[in-house]
């Protein structure tokens, strides 16, 4: 089923930052996704020619709409059009929800850790939401390393939940510029910073992180030397596939 | 022919005959792991062939450098869409590692240090398609890229070249690995898409 290519509808594009947007896409059939799983999508050009770009889900419905967020790159094949070019009523081809490593289902007990670098909270704010609709209460806690305010995904959506959820804790690094009033000035992501902003080790989380391959590599290294087991952390990384998730 | 995007040109690059549908070409070497790279001393490296009769074959990493070393030159291709063309890799055969192996078995999977496993068609693994690498464009193999050495298997995609290769184990059946269990195609032909299970 999942190798099939289908007919996806875009349904709704929405400006998420200057780079980027999210992408409503409907198709006849399709069940959701578990959250964290990615997409194909196919584009064709009028003399036959396609490219594929793998994207990662930010929703976790169980219905026909399922939500991408793709983030502009600088000399992408894809990633321009589908930010800039494509509209609604348009039809593209998917192939998909595929992946069953770096998800999240609720019946998962454990405490999680989510880490973010930039659009890699894509994945991981389709966990979120998962989470948020399930009954499932475990502690979950993001922590999402950003260039700038203006650079943030879902702002106002994680906003409200890291004020209101019960179960979910958000923090944020800022590495250029911060939002007025924020008590620390722009600083990169640190072991120290790191291991004081999210759950101990003896909390034994399930990690998640995505971003660039560098961010994951680093991230995950302080992680396996502070004591978090390696089989607790996944990861996925955007940085090498062309860059387009 | 698919839906057409109007508007979309994109970069034509498929007339290359060497790279498989569906994929790309790129000069860089992307990263794609499912979790942190474990840290394996070559001192402490070992590499195992164990068959059906219970024979372990091991070598150390002397032994395995003392082996007949050849140079590669092959294309890879990542079930991620890149694929990265003329690569420079040096390593031994695996039909050299499999010269003392008796076996009627017709399947393998190869472990890795740190837990990953991947099933291959032991077919797949001789006859000259598959090494153990330990350099790549003639520096040694980084730990990020599967360092101190890592399965290639340039014909499949490149999830089925272990990286932080430790062990191939004989086996009767095909028994699916890593990736293989999380939806993936259980054999991998980049000429056939392969992709998904």
């Amino acid at each position: 089923m999942s190798t099939l290519w289908r007919v996806a509808d875009v349904v709704s594009a929405a400006p998420e930052t200057e780079t980027s947007r999210t992408i409503g896409l409907r198709v006849d059939g399709l069940m959701g996704n578990l959250a964290g799983q990615h997409i194909d999508i196919r584009l064709t050009a009028d003399d036959g020619y396609t490219a594929v770009r793998s994207y990662s889900v930010a929703t976790a419905s169980k219905d026909e709409i399922i939500e991408i967020t793709v983030d502009e790159l600088v000399n992408g094949e894809v990633s321009p059009y589908l930010v800039r070019d494509l509209a609604v009523g348009d039809q593209l081809e998917i192939r998909g929800p595929v992946g069953g490593w770096f998800v999240w289902r609720p019946t998962d007990m454990n405490p999680v850790q989510l880490i973010a670098g930039g659009s890699g909270v894509v994945p991981l704010m389709s966990m979120i939401r998962a989470h948020e609709a399930s009954e499932n209460p475990s502690p979950f806690r993001l922590l999402y390393s950003l260039k700038s305010p203006q650079a943030g995904f879902y702002r106002e959506e994680l906003l409200t939940l890291g004020q209101q959820s019960a179960k979910l804790t958000v923090d944020y690094v800022y590495t250029r510029s911060v939002p007025q009033g924020w008590p620390t000035a722009p600083k990169r992501l640190t072991a120290e910073i790191l291991l004081a902003t999210i759950q101990p080790p003896d909390a034994n989380p399930d990690t998640f992180i995505c971003g660039q391959t560098i961010f994951v590599e680093t991230v995950a290294e302080w992680l396996v030397e502070a004591g978090y087991p390696a089989a607790s952390i996944k990861t996925e990384r955007f940085g090498g596939t062309g860059g387009t998730r | 022919m698919g839906i057409i995007s109007s508007g979309f040109h994109g970069r034509r690059q498929t007339g290359n005959p060497a790279l498989p549908p569906g994929q790309y070409e790129t000069r860089s070497f992307p990263v794609l792991t499912a979790g942190p790279a474990p840290n394996i001393p070559t001192e402490d490296w070992e590499f195992f062939i164990t068959a059906e009769d219970g024979q372990r074959h091991t070598w150390s990493w002397d032994a395995f450098m003392a082996l007949p070393q050849v140079d590669i030159r092959t294309d890879i291709h990542c079930v991620t869409s890149w694929s990265k063309l003329g690569t420079s890799w040096r390593g031994v055969s695996l039909d050299t590692l499999f010269e003392d192996v008796e076996t009627n078995c017709k399947f393998s999977t190869a472990h890795s240090y740190g837990g990953y496993t991947t099933n291959i068609p032991l077919e797949d693994l001789l006859d000259g398609r598959a090494w153990v690498a330990w350099e790549f464009d003639d520096e040694p193999l980084e730990r990020a890229h599967g360092g101190p050495a890592r399965l290639l298997v340039p014909h499949l995609y490149f999830w089925k070249s272990a990286k932080w290769i430790n062990g191939i184990e004989l086996t009767q059946d095909d028994l699916p690995g890593f990736w293989e269990s999380n939806g993936y195609h259980i054999h991998g032909d980049p000429w056939r898409e392969e992709r998904y299970s």
